[in-house]
């Protein structure tokens, strides 16, 4: 922020652009981050299965939703490595021939897009809740924080479990994928947003009062704009952190309801069902249809989590 | 301190009335509690009957009173599965649970602690940054990959602990314990671990971080000076400040340990509350979800009450009245 306005300020009268590049290059945020080998290492790893994720139909050497290219002659087929292994299937087949790393290719891709989505509205109902709690004051700010206090006394993943089994009831097991999905964002980011909105009330109480705010007032903006346009972007600092470390949680409270049998179903699996899937099988020895998707989900929420960390450490010291 | 104690009790009330809301919304308005009861081949008449018989004609205001009523009692009417009353099912399931919540409980203040004072007196030692970095791992692993991690070591391939259930139990009176049997005591290992591990290392590291934050305190400064010995500064001085945060925490997680013990159960078929509530979702069985809930809600409630007024009685800086700090 304070650069940007720097910047703008600046004399010399260099060009914006190659001004906004060399702010960056030079800032203390890349400096703290190529500082540190390993949120390096993590920034990769999250950058890579992302990438994994999102290109999978172009990448995945078949396809697990395709049903007809299925054959259950190569069904449970261990490691290509491994004796009896097909080098056709990298890291073995599940129960129904389906190729473990394609499922895992693609599952990671639900997983993430179940992630995003529910931290993404997790964080918009919070933050939106805490600013008006913060800038309105009164019955509201009681009334918004007291419902946050009450839901904060429950761990976040019995109430997704909850709302989510809600739903279940409500629409049956056999819901279409799209309800599938929304009922788990919904869950999900209901069970997160309490967070955002109690850092974001704070923030919003410091802002409110400073010069600037007090200005847009007394020219008469409307108060949903001062709040968007111009309080909104001080306090988006703090909220990039907690949705970072979010970002894991969101993904293991996916991973968990999956597993338990209350998120996505085994026709369009995510890391969480295969592992479900998968932990049937554990015992006559195939480990590999549960160890692979299990270290891949583990691998990227530490990754997540690592990045989060230095985020916090970086931006905002008093989070610490 | 009167008025405090009032005014919290009054809060834990209404959360529980709010809570008892959602559940009988659960209750009455997920799926038709009547379909639920009946076969297939119950006429019409009896249907109404029956839904008169059950008073669910009446207003919504006096079902809800009768709700509350009925739940005061204890009486959360028949699983729509197993055709027994909710209250007998889960007094059955409640030992079970709480075996292994109070057991990882015990594991994570008993292994937490220790760890905890260690890496911060020693924070420069190898150990110590392993620790951590094993501590990292355990905050951010799902439960139930930890869970099936041990048994595929445990179990599968070295073949020396149970995957699954309690072992034998011995009745005493009401309460059935799988702590008195060699079979019970094995098959206890795994789960304790698995829902243990996360709480483990979070009180590690908080007791790590409150130990260094008050190491630095001018009364510890004050203590070396007079030469007082490493030992009386450490565990005296110190350690004594460190635990009130800690009990704090460590009560709040005792509800949550019940609430996780759900996936724990799930992963090793533990014949818990638990479990059955997981099977109450999946199979829609509302009057055992709704029971579930408001005893989870109980359980939080109580502790949360209990550990605002220890925070009290304990420490008498914290100012009553002020509600905002």
């Amino acid at each position: 922020m304070d650069d940007a306005k720097l910047n703008e300020a600046n004399p010399i009268g260099l060009p914006r652009n190659a001004s906004a590049i060399d702010a960056v290059l030079d800032s203390d945020l890349l400096h703290s981050f190529l500082g540190s080998k390993l949120t390096v290492a993590a920034a990769l790893v999250v950058i890579s299965i992302t990438l994994a994720a999102v290109l999978a139909p172009v990448i995945a050497p078949h396809d697990p939703y395709d049903l007809r290219s299925l054959n259950l002659l190569d069904s449970q087929q261990p490691p290509a490595w491994l004796k009896d292994g097909d080098w056709r299937y990298l890291l073995g087949t599940d129960d129904q021939g389906r190729d473990v790393l394609s499922s895992i290719l693609y599952g990671s891709r639900l997983s993430l897009g179940v992630g995003v989505l529910s931290v993404a509205f997790a964080a918009a109902l919070g933050v939106g809740l805490g600013l008006c709690a913060g800038y309105a004051g009164g019955a509201l700010d009681v009334l918004i924080m007291r419902v946050a206090d009450v839901q904060l006394t429950f761990p976040a993943i019995l109430i997704a479990l909850l709302i989510d089994g809600s739903a279940q009831a409500l629409f049956g097991v056999h819901r279409e994928q799209t309800l599938v999905l929304g009922g788990l964002v919904l869950a999900i980011g209901l069970s997160f947003w309490v967070q955002y909105a109690r850092m974001v009330r704070g923030l919003t109480l410091v802002e409110k009062s400073k010069d600037y705010v007090l200005a847009a007032r007394l020219i008469g903006i409307h108060p949903a704009l001062i709040l968007f346009r111009h309080v909104l972007p001080n306090v988006m600092g703090p909220v990039l952190v907690i949705a970072t470390i979010n970002l894991a949680l969101a993904i293991i409270t996916e991973a968990t309801l999956s597993f338990l049998g209350v998120g996505l179903p085994p026709t369009q699996p995510s890391l969480g069902t295969l592992i479900r899937i998968g932990n049937n099988f554990l015992f006559a020895g195939e480990w590999w249809m549960t160890i692979f998707p299990g270290v891949t989900l583990a691998t990227l929420v530490v990754a997540i989590n690592l990045l989060g960390d230095w985020l916090r450490d970086a931006l905002d010291p008093r989070l610490r | 301190m009167l008025a405090f104690i009032i005014r919290r009790a009054l809060e834990a009330i209404l959360v529980m009335l709010v809570v008892t809301l959602i559940a009988f919304a659960l209750f009455r308005f997920v799926g038709d509690p009547i379909n639920q009861m009946v076969g297939l081949e119950t006429g019409v008449d009896e249907r109404e009957k029956l839904r008169q018989a059950l008073g669910l004609n009446d207003r919504i205001v006096v079902q809800f009173l009768r709700f509350v009523w009925h739940a005061l009692h204890f009486d959360f009417g028949s699983s729509y599965q197993f055709k027994k009353p909710v209250t007998e099912l889960i007094a059955e399931r409640l030992p079970a649970t709480l075996e292994l919540s109070f057991v990882s409980a015990g594991f994570s203040l008993m292994l937490g602690i220790p760890l905890g004072i260690y890496t911060a007196l020693d924070r420069r030692s190898i150990i110590s940054k392993l620790l951590l970095a094993v501590s990292l791992l355990g905050i951010s692993l799902p439960t139930f990959l930890v869970g099936i991690l041990l048994i595929f070591i445990f179990s599968v391939k070295l073949q020396i602990l149970p995957s699954f259930g309690r072992g034998d139990v011995v009745k005493l009176g009401f309460w059935s314990t799988g702590l008195l049997t060699t079979s019970g005591l094995k098959a206890i290992i795994l789960p304790t671990l698995t829902l243990g591990l996360f709480q483990m290392t979070l009180i590690m590291r908080l007791v790590r971080a409150e130990m260094l934050e008050v190491l630095r305190a001018d009364y510890i400064k004050f203590a070396r000076a007079r030469g007082l010995n490493n030992r009386v500064v450490h565990f005296g001085h110190a350690l004594k400040n460190t635990l009130v945060p800690v009990i704090t925490i460590a009560g709040l997680q005792l509800g949550s340990i019940i609430a996780f013990a759900i996936i724990t159960e799930t992963v090793f078929q533990w014949p818990g509350m638990g479990l059955m509530f997981l099977q109450a979702v999946q199979n829609a069985d509302i009057p055992i979800m709704a029971a579930y809930l408001l005893l989870v809600a109980f359980v939080f409630v109580t502790i949360n009450l209990f550990v605002d007024l220890l925070y009290v009685v304990v420490d008498p800086r914290i100012q009553i009245g002020t509600r905002d700090g």
